[in-house]
């Protein structure tokens, strides 16, 4: 459960999300970087890049639980297989233009599991918190790195390593799920029809990036 | 590639996101330590291997991570059916007779 006692008593910053700044060194003159920072990939039909730092948890809760913690989080948890929300306000990274507003989504990962994303800083630990509910949310925001994958040929390069349908028929705008790509596993959402936003495990994220870079070659 | 159907993400979905989980309804005994040595193995190593019709548990462990039961033909490798575990051993199969 994330509800410690302890935990709430710390000191909490605004944001769980560590932004690295120009500049910002420490005593040591470390400064932290993001996994994928700067990498990018065009061609004429893609984009791949690096999306930006995000909070995420993953939400585990039976479905008494859901109305009250859709509630706390701003967003109505959805219940049908490969489902996503999107939050009210701010607009969630990858869905610009969309009309889909929403610096937060959740996607359907399983009947009672869900993977929340915040990519305006917010704090979706500290919201469920206030659902006095039963269910467990844990902090995943560093396990994760998303890529962000767009263009007319966007389908055509995750298709190198998905052995998902991602036709807009089966795969429609805002589906989600977790699959897997080349030889790792992936959560896919897409954003829009021609945009895919993938999340990955941060240690496999270089592989990732050079796998859909690699396969973007193959379409021009 | 193999399709199968998972019961819990109601969707034909690609094989490699599945795990094949060993037969199923296999009941544990409730007081384990009771078991004589016979009935433990048994219960613990012995299994059908039939050729022809079994049922399975299969695990869709890249999707919704959810565990289910499936029919299946070892013999064309025919998934006849996948049901939610829990479900009771489905009496009637699909396309087959009697």
């Amino acid at each position: 459960m994330a509800k410690s006692e302890k935990a709430s008593k710390a000191p909490r910053s605004a944001s769980r999300i560590d932004r690295p700044q120009e500049g910002e060194g420490g005593a040591h003159g470390l400064r932290r970087t993001l996994t994928l920072a700067g990498r990018r990939k065009k061609t004429s039909r893609v984009t791949i890049e690096a999306a930006g730092p995000a909070s995420r948890i993953s939400l585990r809760a039976p479905a008494e639980s859901l109305a009250a913690l859709s509630r706390a989080l701003g967003v109505k948890l959805p219940e049908q297989p490969m489902g996503s929300a999107f939050g009210k306000s701010g607009d969630f990274a990858g869905t610009k233009g969309t009309g889909k507003g929403g610096g937060r989504a959740a996607l359907w990962l399983g009947p009672d599991e869900w993977l929340v994303i915040d990519t305006e800083g917010g704090d979706p630990i500290a919201d469920c918190r206030k659902a006095k509910v039963l269910h467990s949310a844990v902090d995943i925001s560093h396990r994760q790195v998303a890529i962000d994958v767009s263009g007319a040929g966007a389908a055509d390069v995750l298709s190198a390593g998905c052995p998902r349908d991602l036709s807009l028929a089966v795969f429609p705008v805002g589906a989600a799920a977790r699959t897997v790509m080349g030889k790792i596993e992936i959560v896919l959402l897409r954003t829009a029809e021609d945009a895919f936003r993938v999340e990955c495990w941060r240690s496999f994220s270089d592989y990732a990036f050079t796998f859909l870079a690699e396969a973007a070659r193959d379409v021009p | 590639m193999l399709l199968i159907r998972c019961p819990y993400c109601e969707q034909e979905l690609p094989e490699i996101e599945f795990r094949n989980a060993g037969e199923a309804h296999i009941a544990r005994p409730t007081h384990i330590a009771d078991e004589t040595d016979d009935d433990f193995e048994k219960y613990f190593f012995i299994r059908t291997n039939p050729k022809g019709i079994i049922y399975e548990r299969w695990r869709h462990v890249h999707g919704c991570a959810r565990f289910f039961n499936a029919v299946r033909d070892t013999v064309t490798d025919r998934f006849l059916l996948t049901y939610k575990a829990g479900e009771p051993k489905p009496k009637r199969l699909p396309g087959v007779g009697k």
